[in-house]
């Protein structure tokens, strides 16, 4: 891990940019070809490529043709919940964090309004500490459906807390990759030529249908240094938890938690100059719910 | 009249299910029974059997006055408002002849829009009642005339067209009887009309299946169910079984969108503890005509003890096949013949999930009771229902080049299928080449039981078909979703999206219908029947609603004999509120 955030150390916005653009490619590619694959997979007998993509494409239908030309009548036509709109939240993370030497509450949701395959989304993520908000992460995107799991989203981010504000610009994917994690990766530019990048995954793990398991992974690299607020540049921190839920209802989830965080390189030296350690285990207690 | 303790018909903690919803809302139907006044034909009285709980009337001749209103009910313990007609819920079963010109008189008396669609009747395309489509649907306070000749006769229903209205209670039968008399002649006749019924807004439940769509699933696999596997089969073949799902971000256990945690199954309006009850006596032979009014739930129906004689589907008789159980889409009907020598049976009807069921009695008395046989553990879809003809029959070899024989002796023509270049995008996540056209297979949860299940290979109906041309001309319409977004569509496009399908007036047209998706979709054209055709090309059954299974082509021939514009959707409710839904134009 240590070569990882040195090597990282030495890249800048162009570097972190060309990880991210081939991490989206890849993922996208994936989206569009992982359903044709898995499916030429099935056959264990060796025979995969009879559904393999070379079958989908030839024969494409239009699927307007059946139209011939006619339109709706002159009564006005139906309208379905496709050209509805609809409302979420979800508070991920509403949780009072134990460490050794501090507690601290932390707060993670989504929300979002709008169609099917367009959506305004709030993400927001922080802790609070005395009453007093030490680091938060507010994004405002707009996400967009590109293909059967995965969602684009573009637009703003805004960290706050007791450091320096910072802007960004966002260009992120969420979605569902296979075997059901559940990803939000994100890059991040900003005017001075500072970048960032951020990922997260989780995986939902049933007892039964009620008692979960959701381990949780995170990591965020910086294109640079940023002293003011406490950044190194490259690997900055990287958080691996696992949250157990009880789903009351499903809307409403008591959990526990243990989480272990490390910041790394230039992040860690700030931490420790601070006077803070670089590593630590958290012990977590909260609740999701989502309306 | 005493009913007898019910005790063995409770079944507790099961699927999230409360003792509490079995025992409760005994009486909604029954309460309601006497607000109206109602029409006791001569003809009819036969009818008159039932006990307690979920009677509707009955209404018969040539002239009608309907009156759809919001009625207090109370299924579960908790008070609802429910859409009803003539404050009854079934809404009135109304009786009619073939060849008679009937009027019915529909008035709103809410305060938002209604309407009335006739499922599975040939009428004139304004009198179909689909708001947006065939008329503006039933203003507040209007009252719309329906006038229209009956040419068919059989088994059919009626429910609301507009937004979530069926869900909430507007549905009845309709019983035709045919100019030339009954094919059967029977000694009792007894409408069994299956429904779901949610507390909640049907709105919340649509809104809640966007935000998290196994909100209701609660048959999920588990780690326990892994530990289970790997210690009955082993590990690599718990992993295998698991992989492909997995992989494909696909869920096995997505049976039903919509499950018992919220719905209490309904059988003419009553609960399960509320038994609807039909009578006979020693030796009748008698007629059970199933409907299944549901919004989003199939039902397999068994009576223990009895063989069924399945004599007519979706109103067309077809040549009598006896079986121990079948399968019901919403929007399909059944009629079945039974001789019962017992005093008393069940009529179980499982949802397919097998998160409840809907239940009554058929008894010598009333207040007698047979057992309530335990649910059906719930089966994981198979690689059929994901792969269609790639997963039948081994070995891959050949296939795409037409025709070949399939290990289970099944003549099967893997013909490919045809997808939508809107296919190809987030409306879908599934897709398959290569589907399976066997009409033999009873479906998910049927396979292998022990029983004898009916299927579409087992209808004929009677009289072959109504028209003896081949298609001229043909449609291929795939069945499309996403399960995780909660978006249901055809060819990809919801109906917001998509634009009319023509048919030319007079053709005989060839409808290819491919699911592509792991659900069961019940599809409805209205205003012309669906002439199924065996996967040799030959004549199957004719149906006005015909329930693709997943991963499954079948060939549909067409009359468009009906000029105007007609709905084309998935009787699933929750899947046309969602845009699975087209509009046709005959011209």
């Amino acid at each position: 891990m240590k070569r990882l955030a040195k090597v990282l150390n030495k890249g800048h916005i162009g570097m972190v940019g060309v990880v991210f653009l081939a991490a989206a490619g890849w993922s996208a590619a994936w989206a569009q070809d992982d359903m044709q694959a898995a499916m030429g997979d099935m056959n264990m007998d060796g025979t995969s490529t009879v559904h393999g993509p070379a079958s989908a494409s030839p024969a494409v239908r239009d699927p307007h043709a059946y139209a011939d030309g006619y339109d709706f009548g002159p009564i006005p036509r139906p309208h379905f919940a496709d050209e509805r709109s609809f409302t979420s939240l979800l508070m991920d993370r509403l949780e009072w964090v134990h460490t050794s030497d501090a507690n601290s509450t932390a707060y993670d949701l989504q929300a979002w309004y709008g169609r099917d395959y367009n959506h305004a989304v709030i993400k927001a993520e922080g802790d609070v500490d005395s009453g007093k908000l030490q680091e938060a992460r507010t994004e405002l995107l707009w996400g967009h459906a590109v293909a059967s799991f995965w969602d684009m989203q573009l637009g703003m981010r805004y960290d706050s807390g007791v450091d320096p504000g910072r802007g960004w610009l966002t260009f992120g994917f969420q979605g569902t990759a296979p075997y059901w994690f559940e990803i939000d990766a994100a890059a991040y530019v900003r005017n001075s030529g500072h970048s960032a990048l951020r990922v997260s995954a989780d995986y939902e793990l049933l007892f039964t249908q009620r008692l979960i398991l959701q381990p949780r992974f995170e990591a965020n690299l910086y294109g640079k240094e940023d002293a003011a607020r406490a950044l190194g540049a490259g690997l900055s921190d990287l958080t691996v938890g696992m949250r157990l839920r009880y789903e009351i209802r499903r809307e409403f989830a008591p959990y526990v938690g243990i989480e272990w965080v490390g910041q790394f390189g230039g992040t860690a030296d700030y931490a420790r100059a601070a006077g803070y350690p670089a590593k630590e285990t958290r012990y977590v207690a909260g609740l999701r719910f989502w309306f | 009249m005493k009913i007898e303790e019910q005790g063995s018909s409770v079944v507790e903690g099961e699927s999230g299910l409360s003792r509490r919803r079995f025992l409760q809302g005994l009486s909604a139907g029954g309460a309601l029974l006497g607000a109206a006044g109602w029409i006791q034909p001569t003809w009819a009285r036969q009818d008159s059997t039932l006990t307690k709980g979920g009677t509707a009337q009955v209404l018969s001749g040539t002239e009608f006055n309907l009156t759809i209103a919001e009625t207090p009910v109370n299924f579960t313990g908790a008070p609802r408002m429910a859409t009803t007609v003539n404050d009854s819920l079934p809404a009135p079963t109304l009786r009619w002849r073939e060849d008679d010109t009937v009027t019915i008189r529909v008035t709103n008396r809410m305060n938002r829009s209604t309407s009335i669609h006739w499922h599975g009747m040939l009428v004139p395309y304004q009198m179909d009642g689909v708001p947006g489509i065939s008329y503006t649907g039933i203003a507040p306070g209007e009252t719309f005339t329906y006038r229209f000749k009956v040419r068919q006769s059989g088994t059919y229903w009626y429910h609301s067209h507009t937004g979530f209205q069926e869900q909430t209670g507007l549905y009845g039968s309709i019983i035709i009887e045919p100019r030339g008399g009954d094919r059967h002649h029977v000694d009792r006749d007894h409408i069994v009309q299956l429904s779901d019924w949610t507390d909640e807004d049907p709105w919340t439940v649509f809104a809640k299946l966007k935000k998290d769509a196994d909100y209701y699933n609660f048959i999920r696999p588990t780690v326990g169910d892994f530990i289970h596997d790997v210690s009955t089969e082993g590990l690599s073949s718990a992993i295998a079984k698991r992989r492909m799902w997995n992989r494909m971000r696909m869920n096995p256990s997505d049976l039903a969108d919509i499950s018992g945690y919220t719905y209490t199954y309904l059988m003419n309006g009553a609960t399960p503890a509320g038994n609807w009850t039909g009578l006979f006596a020693a030796g009748e032979r008698v007629r059970l005509r199933f409907i299944n009014s549901a919004t989003q739930s199939f039902f397999d129906i068994r009576i223990p003890g009895l063989s069924l004689s399945v004599v007519q589907t979706d109103g067309q008789n077809v040549e009598p096949v006896s079986v121990d159980e079948f399968r019901i889409g919403p929007g399909e009907t059944y009629d079945v013949l039974v001789v019962p020598k017992d005093d008393a049976y069940t009529i179980l009807a499982q949802s397919m999930d097998r998160s409840g069921y809907a239940r009554g009695t058929l008894a010598t008395h009333a207040g007698l009771t047979a057992e309530v046989p335990a649910l059906d553990p719930p089966q994981w879809l198979s690689m059929v229902d994901m792969m269609g003809a790639m997963a039948q029959g081994g070995a891959m070899a050949g296939m795409g080049h037409g025709g070949q024989k399939m290990s289970g002796g099944m003549a099967m023509n893997a013909a490919p299928a045809r997808h939508a270049a809107t296919e190809y995008g987030p409306s879908v996540d599934m897709r398959v080449d290569y589907p399976r056209s066997n009409l033999d297979d009873p479906g998910v949860g049927l396979r292998n039981n022990g029983r004898r299940v009916l299927t579409y290979a087992d209808l004929h109906t009677v009289g072959g078909p109504l028209d003896r041309r081949e298609g001229e001309r043909e449609i291929e319409l795939h069945l499309t979703g996403n399960m995780e977004r909660y978006t249901w569509s055809l060819d990809g496009l919801e109906f917001g999206q998509s634009t009319p399908v023509h048919f030319r007036a007079g053709e005989r047209l060839r409808i290819i219908l491919v699911n592509d998706t792991m659900m069961i979709h019940p599809m409805h054209l209205h205003g012309m029947w669906q002439e199924l055709q065996s996967p040799e090309g030959h004549f199957q059954v004719r149906k006005h609603t015909i329930s693709v299974q997943p991963a499954q082509r079948v060939t549909i021939l067409v009359s468009a004999d009906a000029l105007g514009r007609w709905a084309w959707h998935c009787h699933l409710l929750y899947h046309m509120m969602a845009g699975m839904f087209r509009e046709v134009v005959v011209a």
